[in-house]
């Protein structure tokens, strides 16, 4: 079986996985206005990390030169969490999960070298001493579960004993003026499920995690059991009104499965999505099962945010939390779901995490704790 | 690795197009926009949206459209999944995309600058609602490539494959090898 290993996440609400827990349980959210010329011409609601906080703990490690700010964030991550593993085993791979990567380069005239994501991985695989060739995934928003997904088969199928993901994206003027094109952007930090919501909020962060193939698992272990990647094969840059791609993957990964205690949602706050998301969980028959988001807390942090929520859901099964959704005041969905505003203690043993994209596509996996 | 079957191939290259390795359609007009087109002439296609896509997504769309031909794969179904890999993800488009924004940033083209845009033009057009996934790598890793389908073969509802390299490089260069997988 698979369990999952270290962790980390540097995001607006603190570097390390302790400290992100510790806000999110808090209802603090790193979303504010930032009024910054090389992301947009116009206010933006975007939860970002401080420049200045990067470059004191840069100071850490050797070697930095040269790095972006987001080969940075993700070198700062995994090295918080590849203690344990030998990375000079061909065994041992490392998953990229990013949406843009260093897409900045394109407006600094360099060379389009510094843009590529394969480019970029093997910067990242060289730099701790990799062996194994990194891949990429760039499945639109969904890449973080789709990782996931995509590692636990791997590892399942003997391609790997353990594998590194980490899930990156930093936000640019290409990546804001994009969904400012696709009026797509709250003007008020996001209000996931709620009947006001009037769009997503923009963030950044990095999240990496190592996921071991283990015999047996021991009390507190949490192991990824199933997963799903499907399409709704309807709309590239809209979601399906029947939530055909989701409840696909739902279904597909619950098979043999008992019902989730929870599920940490996509919830975007845009209007579509998150009535997508209400339909495609009830016609799996989930709808008395608690759901909560994270948008409200970090917005939505592209490429990274499958890993990030993914970690966050795995620390609130072992606290047997489930949170209120930040962000919502009045639930407003079409189909019937359970989103809270309060925090709530009660014995957890899965958990059902979910993603959506552009393209159509959709994710799912499902995580136990073990006591 | 034994569970995968290969059963037919599309390359389409410099304004060449192969189908097992035979010669299927050629034209001077290497330049990828105007060769896709005619490709999509000589195909007799009629599907509009076609000329709404990226590069990358006429070459996918393009290729899959030759690999499906003649062959019973059920639609409005999760057995067919797609598999892509590519060097340059949506760099071709993401330029493009680069040069707008000071002027007038276009949704239509913000949308194909995700490298998956293809596979859920693929997903729309033969409905398909099976697994998705693209990979970005140095190089053709065919053979990993063929290690993820086997995964899906042996653990999911997938029946058939389509996998491949399917590359638009910084200046347009356009390079499709595509194969149709099947679970055996």
């Amino acid at each position: 079986m698979i369990v999952v290993g270290s962790h980390n996440i540097i995001s607006s609400l603190g570097f390390g996985s302790d400290a992100n827990l510790k806000n999110v349980i808090s209802g603090v959210t790193g979303i504010k206005q930032h009024l910054n010329h090389s992301l947009s011409d116009s206010p933006v609601q975007a939860s970002i990390i401080d420049d200045s906080e990067i470059n004191s703990a840069c100071e850490k490690l050797n070697g930095l030169d040269g790095f972006s700010k987001l080969e940075k964030l993700v070198i700062l991550s995994v090295n918080e969490i590849i203690k344990d593993i030998d990375v000079s085993s061909p065994q041992t791979g490392l998953l990229l999960s990013t949406t843009k990567g260093n897409i900045e380069y394109l407006s600094k005239n360099s060379s389009d070298e510094g843009a590529r994501l394969d480019f970029m991985a093997q910067k990242i695989a060289r730099y701790f001493g990799f062996v194994s060739t990194p891949h990429v995934i760039s499945n639109a928003c969904i890449s973080g579960v789709a990782a996931f997904v995509v590692a636990k088969r791997l590892i399942d199928a003997g391609f790997y004993e353990s594998i590194v993901i980490v899930g990156a994206d930093v936000l640019s003027k290409f990546i804001v003026s994009g969904f400012q094109s696709f009026q797509s952007l709250s003007t008020e930090p996001c209000k996931p499920f709620d009947i006001n919501r009037n769009g997503l909020s923009l963030g950044e962060a990095v999240a990496s995690v190592v996921l071991h193939k283990v015999i047996s698992a021991k009390p507190g272990d949490v192991e990824i059991v199933s997963g799903a990647i499907q399409n709704d094969a309807n709309h590239i840059s809209g979601p399906s009104r029947t939530g055909e791609g989701l409840y696909r993957a739902i279904k597909n990964t619950l098979l043999n499965q008992n019902k989730p205690d929870f599920i940490c949602a996509h919830g975007t706050a845009t209007l579509y999505n998150d009535d997508m998301e209400s339909q495609a969980i009830e016609r799996a028959g989930l709808s008395e099962v608690p759901v909560f988001g994270l948008k409200g807390n970090y917005g939505h942090t592209l490429g990274a945010a499958g890993v990030l929520e993914t970690i966050i859901s795995v620390q609130l099964l072992r606290k047997n939390l489930i949170l209120g959704t930040k962000g919502l005041d009045k639930l407003g969905v079409v189909a019937s779901i359970k989103v809270g505003k309060e925090n709530r203690s009660t014995p957890l043993t899965g958990v059902l995490k979910l993603m959506s994209g552009f393209g159509g596509c959709n994710a799912a996996v499902y995580l136990k704790k073990y006591e | 690795m034994n569970s995968v079957a290969i059963v037919k191939e599309v390359i389409i290259s410099n304004g060449i197009v192969l189908i097992n390795n035979q010669e299927f359609f050629s034209d001077d007009s290497v330049e990828e926009d105007s060769f896709l087109k005619l490709l999509y002439k000589k195909l007799e296609l009629k599907y509009s949206k076609f000329y709404k896509m990226d590069v990358l997504s006429k070459l996918g769309f393009l290729s899959v459209e030759l690999l499906l031909n003649g062959e019973r794969i059920k639609t409005e179904s999760g057995e067919t999944a797609i598999v892509f890999a590519n060097r340059s993800s949506s760099l071709y488009t993401d330029i493009e995309y680069q040069k707008s924004i000071d002027e007038i940033p276009s949704p239509s083209v913000f949308v194909y600058t995700l490298p998956n845009i293809v596979i859920g033009e693929i997903c729309i057009r033969h409905k398909f609602y099976g697994e998705n996934m693209f990979f970005v790598q140095e190089k053709y890793d065919k053979k990993f490539l063929i290690n993820y389908v086997s995964t899906l073969f042996r653990t999911t509802e997938t029946k058939n494959a389509i996998v491949g390299w399917l590359e638009v490089d910084v200046d347009g260069n356009y390079n499709a090898e595509i194969m149709l997988c099947k679970k055996i």
